[in-house]
């Protein structure tokens, strides 16, 4: 279960980094591969799903699943903290069903 | 003062269209996404020696890792311009696709909880593609 949260944890560390890898982006295919910023992003993708893989062999995929999208609150806070990206009534409302959705989906999967 | 509200008017519509297209080039992402993982999923019942050599000479496994560059790629076209707060929860929506393929493809079954959980994770969408700047 900790495996899973350090996963949702990195993942959205991978989120950051893409997005301030997309900002700095020209559209040429030199500065799609010189950019070290994307670069990081997609290794922290790579290493927030091998420690995903490592939870789920132990752990319960109902209680793994929700937890991998705890990504997006750590995205939301991120976003605010980096980017300057104000909370919204809909931002916040959206998140809240996203996450109902997924607890759902986990339970279905039983 | 009418004026004023005219602009605010039209940068919020210029806002919200903004939205529209980081929200559909996000929505490519997660149908990418899917398939990606249903190629994986296929690899993983396919594969016929496991190890690094397996994975390199399966094609549906190689076809998966392909999406996968190219739903990273549409995202970080998306987030060029789109705020990350907004459209990242959006990549939820590869659930939804994950599991109605699954149920077409590998005749998983769908229960209630399943239905409703895509229910909510739409609407959930709608509600994010409704704004974010303005508060």
């Amino acid at each position: 279960m900790l495996l899973v949260f350090l996963a949702s944890l990195i993942g959205s560390v991978g989120a950051v980094f893409l997005k301030s890898g997309a900002q700095k982006l020209k559209f040429s295919l030199g500065s799609l591969l010189f950019n070290y910023r994307l670069g990081a992003g997609v290794g922290f993708f790579l290493l927030s799903s091998y420690f995903f893989v490592l939870g789920l062999r132990e752990g319960e995929l109902t209680v793994l699943y929700p937890l991998v999208s705890l990504s997006y609150i750590w995205t939301l806070l991120w976003s605010r903290l980096f980017f300057k990206e104000p909370f919204t009534r809909n931002k916040l409302a959206g998140l809240f069903l996203i996450l109902a959705g997924v607890v759902f989906i986990g339970l279905g999967n039983r | 003062m009418e004026s004023v509200s005219t602009v605010e008017v039209s940068e919020k519509i210029a806002g919200a269209q903004r939205h529209r297209k980081g929200i559909a080039l996000v929505f490519g992402c997660t149908l990418l996404g899917a398939a990606a993982q249903i190629f994986m999923k296929t690899g993983a019942n396919t594969i016929s020696h496991p190890g690094l050599w397996g994975i390199i000479t399966s094609l549906p496994l190689m076809t998966g890792y392909c999406l996968y560059g190219l739903s990273t790629l549409l995202l970080v076209v998306a987030l060029k311009e789109g705020e990350l707060s907004l459209l990242y929860p959006v990549i939820a929506l590869t659930y939804v696709w994950v599991t109605i393929l699954s149920v077409l493809i590998f005749h998983e079954t769908l229960n209630p909880f399943k239905v409703l959980g895509i229910a909510t994770i739409v609407a959930g969408v709608c509600v994010l593609g409704r704004g974010g700047r303005t508060p």
